[in-house]
C-alpha cells in the first residue's frame, strides 16, 4: 500500500491558482493520477474542452506544471496520440533523452459522448498513454446538460424532472465495458480518492498501473460534481462512498482481459442511499415514484451480478460454500 | 542532380514526403488523394523513412494528430480531399491559430452533396479562411515543387503556419507526368533535416498549448496571425528564389502567360491553366492580345501584385472551379475584383464559374470566354455572372 506521507510530499503537478468551483472533484482526481508518474518522469497532457480545460489555463495564466495541450472538445485522445507519435519519432532520431508519458483527461461529455470515435481510434491504434475520463455525469461546463453518463432519473437541464417526464430516461452507457471490449492493456474503473476507505488509494494505485503499462489503457473516474449533483461540496465524499457502497459504481479492472474487482463491498446497500444524497435526484423519492426506484435498483443488481460473473466472483462464492459444507 | 521521373501527382508528392523523411504522417484515406498515405505507408512498411505513421480513424482525428504532433515540435504531414477537408475544418482554424507549421497535400475534390469524387476547388476554396497557406499548382511537377517548398514556408520563424498545397484531382493526382525530381540528400539540405521549434511539448520547459483566450488577448493572438500570413508573402518569394537556384524552376505569387500587351485575360487556377495556355498559344497566333495569370498563392492573397498585373487590359474573366453561392461570382473573382478597386479602375471584370464536380473544361469554352471578352471590349455590353459548360 502506497505511503500517504511520501505521496504528500510529491509536489502537486496542477497547482493551486486554477479557476475550479469549491469543491470539484475533478483537480483532485488530476492530482492523484499525476502522482503515479515517478519523479523525473516528464509528461504530455492533453485536455478536451470541458470544465478542467477552461478553469485551468485561460491565457496567460496556467495551472500546469506539466506540457499541457488543449485543442479542441472531441479530440484530446487523437491529440495526444499526435504528440506520443512525434515523440516516438524524435526519440528514435535521438534528439530526445528524457522520458516522456502521455496523458488524456477528458469529462464525460468529451468522452463518453462527441470524443467517443476520438478515442476508440487511439486506443485501437495502441499509442502509449493513458486516457483518464472524469465522469461527474452530466456537460457540467455548458450548464449541466444530460450525457450520455447521466444516470436514469437525474435531473438536468436538457433532462428535467418535469410534471410528465420524471428526468432521465435512460440508463448510462457503460464506457468501461466498451474501452474493455477494446481489448486494451489496461482498463480501470474507480472514483475520486475518500480518505479513511479501503479503496483511497484505488486510483493512485490504478493510476500508476495505467501509466507504466504500455500500450493504450482507460480510467473511468466518478468524480464529484456539487453544482451539477446538487449537493454540499462538504458531503461529497459521502456520496462517492455511497456509490461504490450501493454497488451503482464498482471499482474494478481489466487487466489484459482478466477482470478483476478491486472492492467489493461486505454488505451492499439500497440504491436510495445513493439517491438520497443528492438534489438531482430529489424527485424520484417523492411518494408516487416508487416504481422508479425499484427501476433502479433492478438495473443496478442486473449489472453488478454480470459484473461479478465476469470477475469471477461466482465462481469463487461457489468455492467457498462447497469447502465450508466439507 | 536532379533526374527525369515519370509519376502521377499523388506519387510525386508521396516521394516529397518520403525525401523529407517527417515526424509524424497521420492520414486518412479519401479519393482522390488516398494514394498518398498509400504510398508512404508503404515508405514506412519498407523502412525508407523513419517517420511515424498514424493511419486514424477520421480526417478529424488526422488533423487532431497532426495538431498535438507539431505541438510537440515535430514535422508533420497529411493528405486529404473534399469531404475529408471539410471534416477537418475546426481543426484546421485551431492548427493555424496555434501558430503549427503542418503540410497538407490537398488534391481537390467537389465537395458533397451530392457526392462526387471528381475535380473542383470547393474544398479548399471552402477553407480558405482557415488561415492556411494555399498553394495551388498546375501539374504534377508544381505539386511536388510546391509540397517541398511549403515545409520551408510553413516552418519559417516570421510564418509559423500551416500550408496547403492544393492541385487537382484525377488530372493531377492520377495522370502520370514527366518531372524532374531532386536527389533526396538536395531536398533534405533543403527543407533542414528537422524542424525547428521556437516552443514544444517535448524537449524543452514545459508549455502549455490552447488556452482560454478570452477578450483580454484574443484580438491581440488574432492579429498576430493576420501579420504571419502577411509576412508570409515574402517569406514564400525568398523560399522560390533559393529553390530557383536549387532548380531553376521559377516560382512567384502567380505566373504571368503571355501577359505583355494582352487585352483579354483569364485568371485561373490549377490543371484548366494548361488548357487555357494552349488557348493562348492558338488565340496570339491569330493576333489577338490574350494572355493569361495563373494564381499560385492564394493565400496570402497577392492583392497589389496583381492589380499591377491587371493594370493594363481592357476586360479580365476571372474563372472559378467553385461557387461561393453568393450570387455574385465565384470565390476567386471576387477577391480579384476586389484587389483591382483603386489600383486598375475602369476594367471590365467579369465571373466564369466552370467544371464543377469534375466537368471537362474544353479549349472551346475558353476561346468563348476570351471571345466574350472582346465583344464586351468592342459593345460594352456584357454579363458580369457566367457560367460556362453547363446546361442552362
Amino acid at each position: 500500500m502506497p505511503n500517504l506521507k511520501e505521496l504528500s510530499k510529491k509536489p502537486a503537478r496542477l497547482t493551486g491558482g486554477h479557476r475550479m468551483c469549491a469543491g470539484c472533484g475533478a483537480p483532485m482526481v488530476v492530482n492523484w493520477v499525476t502522482k503515479a508518474l515517478k519523479e523525473g518522469d516528464k509528461a504530455v497532457i492533453a485536455n478536451a474542452t470541458g470544465c478542467l480545460e477552461v478553469s485551468s489555463f485561460l491565457y496567460p495564466y496556467t495551472a500546469w506544471k506539466d506540457s499541457w495541450i488543449h485543442s479542441a472538445f472531441e479530440n484530446a485522445a487523437a491529440t495526444i496520440s499526435g504528440a506520443e507519435a512525434a515523440y516516438n519519432a524524435m526519440k528514435r532520431k535521438g534528439r530526445i533523452d528524457e522520458t516522456y508519458k502521455f496523458i488524456a483527461f477528458g469529462g464525460d461529455g468529451g468522452t463518453y459522448d462527441i470524443g467517443l470515435q476520438s478515442l476508440s481510434g487511439a486506443m485501437e491504434r495502441g499509442h502509449d498513454m493513458v486516457y483518464v475520463c472524469y465522469d461527474n455525469g452530466a456537460y457540467m461546463n455548458t450548464g449541466i446538460q444530460r450525457s450520455s453518463a447521466t444516470p436514469f432519473g437525474a435531473d438536468t437541464t436538457t433532462s428535467p424532472a418535469g410534471k410528465v417526464v420524471p428526468g432521465k430516461q435512460q440508463f448510462r452507457k457503460d464506457l468501461t465495458q466498451i474501452m474493455a471490449a477494446h481489448n486494451l492493456p489496461y482498463v480501470a474503473q474507480t472514483v475520486a480518492p475518500v480518505p479513511g476507505t479501503k479503496y483511497m488509494f484505488d486510483l493512485y494505485n490504478k493510476s500508476e498501473k495505467a501509466i507504466y503499462t504500455k500500450g493504450a489503457n482507460f480510467l473511468n473516474v466518478l468524480t464529484p460534481c456539487p453544482r451539477g449533483w446538487r449537493i454540499e461540496a462538504a458531503t461529497e465524499l459521502d456520496v462517492i462512498k455511497a456509490a461504490v457502497e450501493t454497488c451503482w459504481w464498482p471499482l474494478y479492472e481489466v487487466e489484459n482481459g482478466k477482470y478483476k474487482l478491486t472492492y467489493k463491498p461486505a454488505e451492499k446497500k439500497p440504491i436510495t442511499e445513493w439517491l438520497k444524497l443528492q438534489g438531482r435526484f430529489k424527485h424520484l423519492l417523492k411518494p408516487g415514484n416508487e416504481h422508479l426506484v425499484e427501476k433502479i435498483q433492478a438495473e443496478v443488481d442486473r449489472r453488478w451480478e454480470r459484473l461479478l460473473e465476469l470477475c469471477g466472483e461466482k465462481e469463487i462464492a461457489k468455492a467457498e460454500v462447497a469447502a465450508s459444507n466439507k | 542532380m536532379a533526374k527525369r521521373v515519370s509519376l502521377s501527382g499523388n506519387e510525386a508528392v508521396a516521394q516529397a514526403m518520403r525525401q523529407i523523411n517527417p515526424d509524424v504522417v497521420a492520414a486518412f484515406p479519401i479519393t482522390p488523394s488516398t494514394e498518398i498515405p498509400q504510398y508512404f505507408s508503404q515508405f514506412v512498411a519498407n523502412g525508407q523513412v523513419t517517420t511515424e505513421f498514424v493511419p486514424v480513424e477520421s480526417e478529424h482525428s488526422a488533423m487532431s494528430a497532426c495538431i498535438g504532433a507539431a505541438a510537440a515540435g515535430g514535422r508533420v504531414m497529411t493528405a486529404t480531399s473534399a469531404n475529408g477537408l471539410a471534416l477537418m475544418w475546426e481543426m484546421l482554424y485551431i492548427a493555424a491559430s496555434s501558430r503549427l507549421p503542418i503540410t497538407l497535400a490537398a488534391v481537390n475534390r467537389a465537395l458533397s452533396g451530392p457526392i462526387n469524387i471528381h475535380n473542383d476547388h470547393s474544398d479548399t476554396m471552402g477553407a480558405r479562411d482557415s488561415g492556411w497557406i494555399q498553394l495551388y499548382g498546375e501539374n504534377a511537377q508544381e505539386a511536388y515543387d510546391n509540397f517541398i517548398m511549403a515545409v520551408k514556408i510553413g516552418e519559417h520563424p516570421d510564418v509559423q503556419l500551416p500550408v496547403m498545397d492544393c492541385f487537382d484531382g484525377f488530372i493531377t493526382s492520377h495522370a502520370v507526368e514527366n518531372l524532374e525530381m531532386l536527389e533526396d540528400e538536395e531536398v533534405k539540405a533543403f527543407v533542414g533535416e528537422n524542424r525547428v521549434a521556437p516552443y514544444a511539448l517535448i524537449g524543452q520547459e514545459p508549455v502549455s498549448m490552447g488556452p482560454l483566450d478570452l477578450p483580454p488577448y484574443y484580438f491581440e493572438h488574432k492579429r498576430q496571425q493576420a501579420e504571419a500570413m502577411k509576412n508570409a508573402k515574402r517569406v514564400i518569394l525568398e523560399v522560390a528564389a533559393e529553390f530557383e537556384k536549387l532548380t531553376g524552376r521559377k516560382y512567384g505569387l502567380f505566373e504571368e502567360y503571355r501577359m505583355e500587351d494582352a487585352e483579354a485575360a483569364i485568371v485561373i487556377l490549377n490543371s484548366s491553366a494548361g488548357t487555357a495556355k494552349a488557348v493562348v498559344d492558338s488565340l496570339r497566333a491569330e493576333g489577338k492580345k490574350v494572355g493569361l495569370i495563373k494564381i499560385r498563392v492564394f493565400r496570402p492573397f497577392p492583392a497589389e501584385e496583381l492589380a499591377e498585373a491587371l493594370s493594363k487590359v481592357k476586360a479580365v474573366a476571372v474563372m472559378d472551379k467553385a461557387d461561393s453561392f453568393s450570387a455574385a461570382g465565384g470565390p476567386v473573382f471576387t477577391e480579384v475584383r476586389s484587389a483591382m478597386y483603386g489600383r486598375a479602375d475602369g476594367k471590365i471584370v467579369v465571373s466564369y464559374i466552370y467544371g464543377l464536380g469534375g466537368r471537362d473544361v474544353t479549349t472551346n469554352q475558353i476561346e468563348k470566354v476570351y471571345n466574350d471578352l472582346f465583344s464586351a471590349i468592342e459593345t460594352g455590353k456584357y454579363e458580369v455572372y457566367n457560367y460556362v459548360g453547363v446546361r442552362e
